[in-house]
């Protein structure tokens, strides 16, 4: 899956959970970017992105992924 | 909203959550407000946004305390000044076996595993007494889902050290201590996490990752089990069944097939489906569930089809058969006037979706659940709680009965010209008198689920009626009627607090099944001769409106009383004076209860 589509399909997961239809992701996007973001919703993101990709984050990546670019990346190496 | 009623599709809730609940806010419903404090043994967020959702779309707006991570044992036992003042109406203990102190080891003898059973089950139990002393409400409890590893295989169940065996004893002391008190109450996730799967439920990623007891998309399943127990409790159960016939009671078509023709009984697994499903209505009847027939058919086939004699359900099991060509819509109204209840007290079943979107269009508030298979018809009607059972009594029992007597009494009605006449010839008896032991759980639900027939619409708990039953401030009245159908069981609370010479009412409620029959007025008698017993020279009452309690707007005036007040929101204060009151009733024969005391 080439990354353009990855970032369409995720932006569209972002909207949905955070319920904010301004929101444009790209790979230097942090939770201090998007005001709800916090630990908390951080876990139904990653449950959203999780089955939007149907693939799952390994639990060491969950806690340690910087930014939108290192999840894009582990997508793109995983996803189905 | 569909999307919220079973089978839900959990993910699509995680996703849209947000605007799922703007969507419930914006509706437009008036929602009970209720306060709800979270005792956590592990991470509740999420658990608590689902739950608001579920609540919101059962009608209840909740508003919620949540304790800080893994702190329930603390902010029961020691409750902060926030908690105090917070003011629960409901205590949810979220506690999980992820929060067992002392788990058996494989070496510990008999004896040890005894002390280690009994002091995990008292730190509950201190819990419990703590929580219903501090805030006296209700309380609802997790049991304990099990384990997702079994250290010795099988045995693990049996064997006093095993974990399984462990909490399967744990949960028999706490099903103990439920059935003995009322006002307690078992979330069972035992069940649901069985229903969804233990192997995902309990998934340790997500304890490990986020200290979550169970898996993130398992919280919608746990949260919609919860929250049936709470609507319950705050009586906003449905109370009737409106069903189709055929291909839902039966399969196929009476008015085509024939009655030799349609499939219910042994013969095959379809029709073994429908019995099994016919089976399932009874009970419902037998927990008290009004039954109803929706049915565009012909009246005689219909009698023909329920009298099969391989089915279940007989005529006589339904209060009301509505089989004609008319809408369903309107069939639905005019089965809810007929039964004086609200329409969104019904569970319309049927097995076409067409019929279903119609008469979820037209009648707001109508539960209409998709019936996809008649396999699926149990499992559906039953995970959605319409009927959850938080109380039950011998009221519960008798309720087909009694509706089956009003009809009666209609029939006789008609032969009437003069409604006073009526009135006589059903031979009314009321006992009306001070609340006693036995009645307080019926006085508790009535107080819970009158919204028509009810001034203040003022709910109680079962710990503030055994509260009010206990103080000198009050003045209470309770009134039962029977007439010569039937007992009609405690139909009517009165509660009026005292204030020097004047009693302020707090609840005025009467049940809507006794309707017209001037009982309103026997209360007013009674309510009368109590006050001037004790001094009391000026009855004040107060009527606050709602969306369900027009009829009572004027039911003051109709008294007697003088509108002292009224504000720009309805709300209206009305004063009778004691002194030249003349009895209203002339109809019913009143007595106190000797016969109890």
């Amino acid at each position: 899956m080439d990354t353009k589509t990855i970032y369409a399909r995720l932006n569209k997961v972002f909207r949905d959970v955070f319920d904010d239809d301004t929101i444009t992701v790209n790979p230097k996007t942090t939770a201090d970017d998007i005001d709800d973001w916090d630990s908390l919703e951080h876990i139904t993101l990653i449950n959203a992105v999780e089955r939007e990709f149907k693939m799952k984050f390994k639990m060491g990546e969950v806690s340690s992924m910087k930014n939108v670019g290192e999840m894009v990346q582990i997508i793109a190496a995983r996803a189905k | 909203m569909k999307e919220l009623e079973y089978p839900f599709d959990a993910e699509y809730i995680i996703k849209k959550r947000k605007s799922l609940k703007r969507a419930l806010l914006a509706d437009g419903s008036k929602r009970l407000k209720k306060k709800i404090a979270v005792f956590g043994g592990s991470t509740t967020n999420d658990i608590v946004v689902y739950l608001e959702l579920f609540l919101l779309h059962q009608g209840i707006e909740a508003e919620f305390y949540q304790s800080e991570y893994a702190q329930y044992w603390q902010d029961a036992m020691f409750p902060s000044e926030e908690l105090l003042h917070f003011q629960p109406d409901i205590v949810f203990i979220h506690t999980t076996n992820r929060n067992i102190s002392h788990y058996p080891t494989v070496k510990d003898d008999k004896q040890t595993v005894e002390e280690l059973l009994t002091a995990e089950y008292e730190k509950f139990e201190q819990m419990w007494t703590k929580i219903a002393e501090t805030y006296h409400c209700p309380i609802i409890q997790n049991n304990f889902e099990m384990p997702f590893y079994r250290l010795m295989g099988n045995k693990d169940c049996s064997d006093y050290r095993g974990r399984l065996n462990f909490l399967t004893r744990l949960n028999e002391k706490f099903y103990e201590y439920a059935d003995k008190t009322e006002g307690f109450y078992i979330n069972d996730i035992n069940y649901v996490s069985a229903c969804y799967g233990l192997k995902e439920w309990s998934d340790p990623f997500y304890w490990n990752m986020y200290k979550y007891a169970m898996c993130v998309d398992a919280i919608p399943s746990f949260s919609f089990n919860l929250s049936h127990i709470i609507k319950s409790v705050f009586g906003k159960n449905k109370k009737a069944l409106a069903l189709d016939l055929d291909n839902t009671l039966w399969g196929g078509v009476v008015g085509d097939d024939g009655v030799e023709g349609i499939r219910i009984g042994q013969e095959t697994g379809e029709s073994q489906s429908y019995y099994e499903f016919q089976s399932y209505i009874k009970s419902l009847k037998d927990l008290g569930i009004i039954l109803t027939v929706c049915s565009k058919n012909d009246h005689e086939n219909a009698i023909a089809g329920l009298n099969h004699p391989e089915g279940v359900l007989k005529p006589e099991d339904f209060i009301i058969i509505k089989a004609n060509w008319e809408n369903k819509d309107r069939n639905i109204v005019e089965i809810a006037s007929e039964l004086n209840i609200l329409p969104d007290s019904i569970v319309f079943v049927d097995d076409n979706p067409a019929e279903r979107a119609i008469v979820s269009v037209q009648v707001s508030g109508v539960s209409a659940p998709e019936m996809d298979g008649v396999e699926n018809y149990i499992m559906t009607l039953d995970r959605n709680g319409y009927f959850e059972v938080t109380t039950f009594n011998e009221d519960d029992l008798k309720r087909n009965e009694m509706y089956k007597a009003n009809a009666q009494r209609a029939a006789q009605q008609a032969t009437f010209a003069d409604y006073q006449e009526y009135l006589k010839s059903l031979e009314m008896t009321a006992v009306i008198d001070d609340f006693m032991p036995v009645y307080l759980q019926r006085i508790t639900q009535l107080s819970n689920k009158s919204n028509q027939f009810n001034v203040t619409t003022k709910r109680y708990t079962p710990t503030e009626m055994e509260e009010v039953y206990h103080s000198s401030e009050y003045i209470r009245l309770y009134g039962k009627l029977v007439d010569k159908f039937g007992d009609n069981g405690v139909v009517s609370v009165v509660i009026g607090k005292k204030d020097g010479a004047v009693l302020n009412m707090e609840l005025w409620l009467m049940s809507c099944r006794v309707l017209k029959r001037d009982m309103e007025l026997a209360m007013l008698d009674r309510l009368v001769e109590r006050c001037r017993e004790q001094g009391i020279s000026t009855i004040r009452g107060y009527y606050y409106p709602t969306a369900k309690n027009n009829m009572v707007r004027e039911l003051y005036k109709f008294f007697g009383f003088t509108k002292i007040s009224e504000d720009e929101a309805g709300n209206t204060v009305w004063e009778l004076s004691t002194d030249g009151y003349e009895n209203r009733n002339h109809v019913i024969k009143v007595e106190d209860n000797t016969a109890l005391k």
